[in-house]
């Protein structure tokens, strides 16, 4: 792969017409489009290796395990975790966080303490800590976000007090698309004994992540949004704390040994991985990681970037241009940083525009070839911070063109016209 | 005219649009049409909430027929609205009970009323017939 063209022509859903035009498809913040290595592996698992993983004698079941502890190395690799114990399968971010939220405040969270989590959390970094701490009698707060988007590091300074038991941050908001400073958030709370998870569902897809480079404690993300079948996820989390932790979901292939009076578990990372797991999806994940590293290395990991600077730079200024529309999370510094690293914008845009509902706009857009998200997003609490009920989103991954990143302004610019 | 006459009256309004941007350029032009609730009226009371927009309705009785009001902050959204009260408007709690929405599907609109877009609109249905169901004696 050299091109963009050449990354495109991986993936089949791209190549069709929706209402007899060509599809753009700009809903990637919500999920990506499958390259045709990972549909490959999923229809070869049903159509050969098909059997239960970690429990049989048979061939089958021999060349599911090893398709499914495969992908778990090859996740390792990805996000150079120390060891496979590390890295828990589970069907998503929001598993991930529901499993960190249940089991580790059962264990290390107790009434009147504080579980910090950041102001641009989506509900799945939200819900599962209000749900753990109702049950113990701690309380969520938020690190409250400043007017261009970013995380307002003086009030977490000040929040982090002794009372807080975890920090659970976004490594990228899915509605503002800024690289958040995870490095200093994780420092500064280690600096007073605290552990951070970091929300990956958007970072995994947008920035290199070395999570002992990052030192986070531990980090959720979703397989879907990074090529991988839907149902895919992964937790990866420090081994102290998740020796530590109790097992979140009993059932079969996280125990040691059963009776009616008492049971161990199975080490780590099957202790997390209760009942048969979504095997395939999972396996599914090393293709889709090794498409997502080639992405990243040698000549077309360039074109990669400089088309995803010129989609950024452009949108920036079409978007501007329109009217009475307003980009939520551009700060002024991000343009001199490096893609991915913090402070930076990932070509994803949250906007409004005034007069034109963002479900008008999306439908229209629709009928044009054009797939965006409009809504809360999965982010009310956010949405209530800048005053609004409603965003439309533009994301993109590096199949996305900039000719595509024009249609969608050129048919946006339409829709707008038609409402007004 | 009855429910059914209504129904096929706006389908055959449709019929003249080949292109969807002209469907809903229609629509958009009807969605900015006359305010259909009172301000007053857009209270919490007669709110459906949507994730994607908010829709307002309200119902009064007259000689045993039922009169509707809504809104909602989405146009598209506001133009099927003024579609669904201009066949509903004016009938009795029997007949809009009996009704089995028809014209929605015929003139393409069949999306809109799927659960997934969140606008409202099935609720919004779904609330007329409860209001039919109240008053229907």
């Amino acid at each position: 792969m050299n091109t963009i063209e050449e990354i495109r022509s991986q993936f089949p859903a791209l190549q069709q017409l929706v209402y007899g035009k060509q599809l753009v498809y700009l809903d990637n913040g919500a999920t990506s489009q499958k390259p045709q290595c990972v549909i490959d592996l999923v229809e070869r698992m049903h159509t050969g290796a098909n059997a239960n993983v970690h429990r049989a004698m048979h061939k089958l079941s021999d060349d599911a395990t090893a398709l499914y502890e495969g992908a778990r190395e090859r996740v390792r690799q990805f996000i150079n975790a120390p060891a496979r114990e590390n890295i828990i399968f589970t069907s998503g971010t929001t598993a991930s966080i529901n499993l960190v939220a249940s089991s580790f405040c059962r264990k290390f969270v107790g009434e009147g303490d504080v579980v910090l989590v950041s102001g641009d959390s989506h509900h799945s970094n939200i819900v599962p800590w209000q749900l753990a701490c109702q049950a113990c009698g701690a309380e969520v707060k938020a690190i409250p976000v400043l007017e261009d988007g970013r995380l307002d590091m003086e009030a977490y300074r000040r929040m982090l007090s002794g009372r807080v038991k975890i920090v659970a941050v976004e490594h990228i908001s899915n509605v503002l698309g800024i690289v958040n400073p995870v490095g200093e958030i994780i420092a500064l709370a280690h600096a007073q004994g605290i552990p951070v998870l970091v929300d990956g569902a958007q970072g995994i897809v947008h920035a290199k992540v070395d999570v002992q480079e990052m030192d986070c404690d531990f980090y959720a993300f979703s397989g879907h949004k990074i090529y991988a079948a839907t149902g895919s996820g992964v937790l990866y989390g420090r081994q102290e704390l998740l020796e530590a932790m109790p097992p979140y979901m009993g059932g079969g292939d996280m125990v040691d040994t059963v009776t009616f009076e008492r049971t161990t578990y199975a080490p780590l990372p099957l202790k997390f991985e209760a009942g048969t797991p979504n095997f395939i999806a999972q396996a599914s994940l090393a293709p889709a990681l090794e498409f997502a590293a080639r992405l990243r290395e040698g000549e077309i990991a360039g074109v990669v970037e400089e088309q995803e600077r010129a989609i950024i730079e452009y949108l920036k200024g079409a978007l501007t241009g329109i009217e009475g529309c307003r980009i939520y999370g551009l700060p002024e510094e991000a343009s001199g940083v490096a893609l991915g690293e913090p402070g930076s914008k990932i070509p994803l845009f949250s906007f409004n525009i005034e007069r034109c509902f963002p479900s008008d706009l999306a439908q229209l857009l629709d009928k044009m070839g054009v797939a965006v998200r409009t809504g809360l997003m999965c982010c009310e609490p956010l949405m209530t911070r800048f005053g609004v009920t409603s965003m439309v989103r533009a994301s993109f991954l590096p199949y996305n063109t900039l000719q595509e990143a024009e249609y969608f302004v050129a048919s946006l610019q339409r829709a707008v016209r038609m409402l007004r | 005219m009855t429910i059914k006459e209504i129904e096929n009256e706006i389908v055959e309004e449709f019929a003249v649009f080949t292109d969807w941007m002209d469907k809903y350029e229609y629509i958009i032009e009807l969605g900015k049409g006359v305010p259909v609730i009172d301000e007053g009226q857009k209270t919490e009371n007669n709110l459906i909430k949507g994730c994607q927009s908010r829709v307002w309705l309200s119902c009064r009785v007259e000689d045993g027929k039922l009169y509707f009001a809504a809104d909602s902050d989405a146009i598209i959204t506001k133009g099927i609205i003024s579609l669904l009260i201009r066949v509903y408007n004016g009938q009795t709690p029997a007949d809009i009970l009996a009704n089995d929405l028809e014209f929605i599907g015929k003139i393409g609109l069949q999306e809109n009323l799927s659960p997934t877009r969140a606008n409202g609109l099935v609720s919004m249905i779904k609330q007329i017939k409860i209001y039919a169901m109240a008053y229907n004696n």
